[in-house]
């Protein structure tokens, strides 16, 4: 129980997904204008990122790796199936987004409206084959890769949200002409990111 | 001889390869519509793989041979994809195209492909690549979608090179490995905060601050 508390503050905190790996930053650039969709994005990252981590743990356990086939019979015992990783990872994904488009467009049609070309996007923003990619570095169990996508997920919403609520404020500021907008933004990132540098200090 | 072959050479018959219109399509992304800087696209890469040069240099290489290949293909199989499961087929070409990027590089350049780890996977999902299928290649003939994707992939490199020229020079005090200033015989202590993902963040800000004043470009919010 232990372990899994230290999967999740250190996936959501220490190797946040956006601050310590910049993972994921085009929708999180683009999105942030408003606290309202910022909170959206993020939750559909947290959705699609917690379901598709144990997913492709699963894939990847029982399909991809070498010798991993033995489960259907002992013959595929040699089958080293892990250079396909890429292409069965993101169609895992882009299957579990294009069933989330489904459901925000029937459950919430603004929402919907709102996040645009975004949604379709998630498949690609990279912090949800990120996860599954650093989920396979790494010796995980099933329990402990699921926690860790949640948390991943937990992180970006939190950056993201934190990101809108300083640029809704940023409007009552004097900023340069050419530097408003994104300029401003990526400057405001990476102090931001100075920031979360502080916990790397803490080891669990 | 297929039916979008066929099309290509009609094409090809009614303008000339470069016409005034084709050459936009290659040079707006170096500057009014670069996918980094006006786009909001691609930037997840452009700040992990620029602390050096070299791999900055063959990460660019690699992403405009992806974005161009796959827009082409997109673009002839544009008529015959259903709308719905639209992503999964460019993701699947597009990983197809990065598969083999990701070999050649394995083959040839062993130690630079160890360098970008992670990061030539995440060329499938790198937005530039699909952010052009989906604007461009999905509604356009394939030679003007090879040229918008040579285009961005150039527009793409160019920055990725500026980023790593300044970390890589402040950061180390090296540009493509040689010690610049060493080599004049100044001693350099290099600046770690250059070589944080964070520092990069900060660069990319002041690009797009030059870049912006001088071609005039402003967002109104």
């Amino acid at each position: 129980m232990e372990n899994l508390i230290n999967i999740g503050v250190r996936s959501i905190f220490i190797e946040n997904m956006i601050f310590a790996y910049f993972l994921g930053m085009c929708s999180f650039l683009a999105i942030s204008k408003k606290v309202t969709t910022a909170f959206g994005l993020g939750v559909a990252v947290v959705f699609v990122l917690g379901l598709t981590v144990p997913i492709n743990w699963l894939v990847q356990n029982y399909v991809l790796t070498g010798g991993a086939l033995a489960w259907i019979s002992p013959s595929f015992a040699n089958v080293d199936l892990s250079f396909l990783q890429f292409i069965v990872f993101i169609s895992v994904i882009a299957a579990v987004v294009q069933l989330t488009e489904m459901a925000v467009e029937k459950f919430s049609p603004a929402l919907y409206g709102t996040l645009g070309i975004f949604l379709p996007l998630i498949a690609v923003n990279c912090s949800i084959l990120g996860g599954a990619l650093f989920m396979v570095g790494r010796p995980y169990n099933f329990v402990e890769a699921s926690v860790y996508g949640f948390g991943s997920g937990i992180g970006w919403l939190l950056a993201i949200v934190a990101l809108a609520g300083v640029r809704e404020k940023m409007k009552y500021s004097n900023v340069p002409g050419p530097l408003k907008g994104l300029g401003i933004t990526f400057i405001l990132v990476g102090l931001m990111s100075f920031g979360f540098l502080s916990f790397l200090g803490f080891s669990l | 001889m297929s039916a979008e072959a066929v099309e290509v050479i009609k094409e090809q018959k009614a303008e000339p390869l470069f016409s005034k219109k084709n050459r936009k399509l290659l040079s707006n992304p170096l500057d009014i519509d670069n996918p980094i800087t006006v786009q909001v696209l691609g930037i997840c890469s452009a700040l992990a793989v620029t602390t050096q040069l070299k791999p900055a240099f063959v990460m660019s290489l690699g992403l405009t041979i992806v974005t161009a290949s796959s827009n082409t293909v997109i673009s002839l199989m544009r008529n015959s994809i259903p709308s719905r499961i639209r992503i999964i087929v460019q993701l699947a070409v597009v990983s197809l195209w990065v598969i083999l990027v990701d070999q050649l590089l394995k083959a040839y350049v062993y130690d630079v492909s160890k360098q970008l780890s992670v990061f030539v996977g995440l060329i499938i999902t790198n937005c530039i690549v699909m952010g052009r299928l989906e604007a461009y290649a999905m509604g356009n003939k394939p030679w003007p979608s090879f040229l918008d994707g040579l285009g961005n992939g150039v527009g793409y490199g160019l920055i990725l090179m500026s980023v790593a020229f300044f970390r890589e020079l402040l950061g180390a005090g090296s540009l493509f490995g040689f010690k610049v200033f060493e080599s004049v015989g100044l001693h350099y202590q290099g600046n770690g905060l250059m070589l944080l993902p964070a520092g990069a963040c900060v660069i990319i800000g002041v690009i797009i601050w030059i870049q912006r004043a001088i071609n005039g470009y402003r967002e109104s919010h």
